[in-house]
C-alpha cells in the first residue's frame, strides 16, 4: 500500500522519477475507489437509519396529538372519521390473525417439505423441485391477492356458506401458500448442514430414514428450522397486497379467521391511495401504524438471526 | 440334550415370538418410510400445484384481453376498452431507473464488502444493516420513500421516485448475489494476479469481477423481477390510478437527443393498475387485471426462470 512514501524516505535527490510518479497516481487512484466503494456499501447503513429516522420523526408528531396511551389500550382504530380514535389494537389484531392463519399452513407444510427435500429426495427430484420452489417465491404478491380474492374465496364459501367476500382465512391461507416455500428453503439448509456422520450412525443403529429424519436429523438442525419460522413469521406480519385485496379493509378488534378486517399493512394501503394532505394527522397515522410494524418484523428478525447465530451446532 | 431341550422350548418359542414382533416392527417402520414419502411429495407438489392453478385461474379469467389493443390502450371507464399502456410504459421507466441506481450501487457495495472491508465492528455494522435490510417489509420502504423523496427531497409522486424506491428495495439481493459469487472465486485467482504486479483494483476489476459476471447478473435479474411486481410501496409513494397520457419520451429526435421530463412524470405500473382493477366491485374489470396478471406472471417467472437457468449453466460450467 505504501510504496510511494516507503520508497520516498532512502531516495537522497528530491526530484520524483516517472515511475515513482506514476506509483503515486496509481496509489490515489486507488484510495478514491476504496472510499467510493466504501460509500456504496455505507447505503445499506444510511438505508437503515433513513427508515428509523423517518418512522420515528413522522411518529413523534402523531404522538404529539394521540397519547400513547391510547394508542395501545384504545380498541377502536378510526383515524379519518370525524369521532377519531387511535388504538391501534384492532390492526394488529387483524395482522396477528392473518400471520397465524398462514402460519398454520405454512409452518406444517414447509416443515414436511423441507424434511422430504433433505432426507428422501434423491438428487434429480431436488434439482427439479427447488427451482419451482424459487419461482413459486417469484410470484409478485399482487398475484396472489388476485388467487386469493377470486379463486380461494369462493371455493371456501362453498365449503362455509357464511364467509364474506373479503376474509382473513383465504388471505391468510394464500399468505401461507406463499410462505410454504421460503420456510422449506431454510430449513432444508439446516437440514443439510447436519453431518452424514450422523445420518450414518442412525442408519448403523437400523433405524429407518423416517426415525433418522425425525429423531436425528430434526433436533441436530432445530435451531435452523426455527430460525426459518421466525423468519416466516416476519414475512407473513410485512405482507401487504394479499391482505389489502382480499382481507377487507375495516379495522376490527377480532381473532376470527372467518371475518374481514384489516392489517397494519392493509391500511397503510389503503390512506395512500386516496389523496392525502402531507402532514394531516393521517398522513401521520401511517407512520405510526409502519413504526409498530417497523418494530413487530424487527423483533422477529433479531430473534430468528439469534437462534441461527447462538445454537448453529459446530460440527 | 433332551433335558435342555425341553427346559429351552418355552425360550424358543419366545424368540421366535419376538422375531415375529421384529419383523412386524420393520414393516411398520417402513410402511412409515412410505407413507412420510408420500406425504412429502404431497407438501411439494402443493407449491406446484399452486403455481400451475395459479397461473391457468388467470389466463381462463383474462383470456377475453389477450390482445394487441389491451397493450396499446390507455386505461378507460369501460372495461372492454381498457388497456395497459400507460401501465406498463411506467414500469418500463421505473425498471430503467431501478437499474441504473441499484445495480452499481449494489455492485460496488458488494465488492467492498468482499473484498476491501477490513474486519472489524464498523464492516459488522455494515454486514448486519445489509441482511436486515433485506428482511423489511417492503411498505416500510414505501413510507420511507413517501417522507424522504416525496417531501424531503420534493421529488414528487414521480418516476423518478418510483425507480429510486424499488432500487432501494432490491439493493440487499444485488448485494448478497454480488457477494455470493465473489466469494466462490478462489483465492488463487487473486494472488496470480498480484504476483504480476497488479494493483488491488486492478485484480477486482479484470478478474475477480469478470469471472462472477454471471452470479452478478443471475442476482440483478431476480432483483428486477422483484422490482417489476412490487406493489405496496408504489401505492405508498402515491401511484396514479388513472393516467390517460404517456411521459415525455426520453429519446428526442432533435438535439441533445435525451431529455428527463419523464423523470417527473406521474406514474403508474403493472401491478398498480391490477391493483386498481381488482379493487373495483365491477367483474368486467376482474378480467382486466386477470389480463395484467397473466402478462406480469409470465415476464416475471421468465426473468426468474432465466436467472435460475444462468446458474444452473454456471455452476456446472465452472471448473478451477
Amino acid at each position: 500500500m505504501n510504496t510511494a512514501t516507503t520508497m520516498l524516505t532512502p531516495s537522497i535527490d528530491l526530484t520524483i522519477s516517472p515511475r515513482l510518479a506514476k506509483n503515486v497516481r496509481r496509489n490515489i487512484k486507488e484510495r478514491i475507489i476504496e472510499f467510493i466503494l466504501m460509500l456504496a456499501a455505507l447505503s445499506a447503513v444510511a438505508t437503515t437509519l433513513s427508515i428509523v429516522g423517518v418512522l420515528l420523526y413522522e411518529s413523534l408528531s402523531f404522538f404529539k396529538t394521540v397519547s400513547v396511551v391510547d394508542f395501545f389500550t384504545d380498541t377502536q382504530w378510526t383515524p379519518l372519521f370525524e369521532d377519531a380514535h387511535y388504538g391501534i389494537m384492532p390492526l394488529v389484531s387483524g395482522t396477528l390473525t392473518t400471520s397465524a392463519v398462514a402460519l398454520a399452513l405454512a409452518i406444517p407444510v414447509g416443515t414436511i417439505a423441507a424434511i422430504y427435500l433433505s432426507e428422501f429426495a434423491s438428487h434429480k427430484t431436488r434439482e427439479i423441485v427447488k427451482p419451482i420452489l424459487e419461482l413459486l417465491v417469484g410470484v409478485p404478491t399482487i398475484v396472489f391477492g388476485y388467487f386469493a380474492l377470486l379463486f380461494l374465496t369462493p371455493i371456501l364459501q362453498k365449503i362455509f356458506p357464511d364467509l364474506p367476500g373479503f376474509n382473513m382465512l383465504s388471505a391468510g391461507l394464500v399468505m401461507g401458500i406463499m410462505i410454504v416455500p421460503y420456510i422449506a428453503s431454510v430449513a432444508e439448509d439446516a437440514m443439510r448442514a447436519v453431518p452424514m456422520s450422523m445420518r450414518e450412525g442412525s442408519y448403523a443403529m437400523g433405524a429407518t430414514r423416517f426415525q433418522t429424519a425425525v429423531r436425528v436429523v430434526t433436533p441436530a438442525a432445530i435451531s435452523g428450522i426455527v430460525a426459518a419460522y421466525i423468519l416466516g413469521i416476519s414475512r407473513a406480519v410485512g405482507e401487504t397486497m394479499v391482505v389489502a385485496v382480499a382481507a377487507g379493509l375495516e379495522p376490527k378488534l377480532s381473532f376470527n379467521p372467518t371475518e374481514s378486517a384489516a392489517t397494519i399493512t392493509s391500511y397503510i394501503v389503503q390512506v395512500t391511495q386516496g389523496d392525502l394532505p402531507h402532514g394531516s394527522i393521517g398522513y401521520q397515522s401511517i407512520f405510526a401504524a409502519g413504526l409498530v410494524l417497523m418494530a413487530m418484523t424487527l423483533c422477529f428478525n433479531v430473534i430468528g438471526h439469534l437462534i441461527r447465530k447462538k445454537y448453529r451446532e459446530h460440527y | 440334550m433332551t433335558t435342555d431341550a425341553l427346559s429351552e422350548s418355552p425360550k424358543q418359542a419366545s424368540v421366535l415370538k419376538n422375531l415375529d414382533a421384529v419383523r412386524a416392527m420393520i414393516k411398520r417402520h417402513k410402511l412409515n418410510d412410505y407413507i412420510f414419502s408420500a406425504i412429502g411429495l404431497l407438501a411439494l407438489m402443493l407449491a406446484l400445484l399452486t403455481l400451475i392453478t395459479l397461473f391457468t385461474d388467470l389466463v381462463i379469467d383474462g383470456h377475453e384481453r389477450f390482445n394487441l389493443d389491451f397493450l396499446s390502450n390507455f386505461p378507460s371507464r369501460r372495461a372492454v376498452n381498457a388497456g395497459i399502456l400507460s401501465a406498463w410504459v411506467g414500469s418500463a421507466l421505473i425498471m430503467l431507473i431501478t437499474f441504473i441506481t441499484a445495480v452499481p450501487m449494489g455492485v460496488a457495495a458488494g465488492l467492498y464488502l468482499e473484498e476491501y472491508a477490513p474486519k472489524n465492528w464498523f464492516s459488522d455494522l455494515i454486514e448486519i444493516n445489509v441482511t436486515n435490510l433485506a428482511g423489511v417489509p417492503s411498505i416500510i420502504y414505501g413510507l420511507l420513500a413517501l417522507s424522504l423523496f416525496v417531501y424531503i427531497f420534493g421529488l414528487g409522486s414521480s418516476i423518478l421516485t418510483a425507480g429510486l424506491t424499488l432500487g432501494l428495495l432490491i439493493l440487499p439481493i444485488v448485494i448478497v448475489s454480488t457477494r455470493e459469487s465473489i466469494r466462490a472465486i478462489p483465492a488463487a485467482i487473486r494472488e496470480a494476479a498480484y504476483a504480476v504486479g497488479a494493483t488491488k483494483w486492478q485484480v477486482v476489476y479484470d478478474h475477480v469481477l469478470k469471472y462472477s459476471y454471471g452470479g452478478i447478473l443471475t442476482g440483478v435479474i431476480i432483483g428486477m423481477a422483484r422490482a417489476l411486481g412490487e406493489t405496496a410501496p408504489l401505492v405508498t409513494i402515491g401511484a396514479a390510478t388513472y393516467i390517460a397520457y404517456l411521459p415525455t419520451s426520453p429519446i428526442s429526435s432533435t438535439p441533445p437527443f435525451l431529455n428527463f421530463e419523464w423523470l417527473s412524470s406521474d406514474f403508474t405500473a403493472m401491478p398498480i393498475q391490477m391493483f386498481n382493477w381488482l379493487s373495483r366491485p365491477d367483474h368486467a374489470f376482474h378480467i382486466n387485471a386477470a389480463a395484467t396478471g397473466a402478462l406480469i406472471i409470465v415476464v416475471t417467472l421468465l426473468m426468474n426462470g432465466t436467472a435460475i437457468y444462468l446458474r444452473y449453466k454456471i455452476r456446472k460450467n465452472i471448473k478451477w
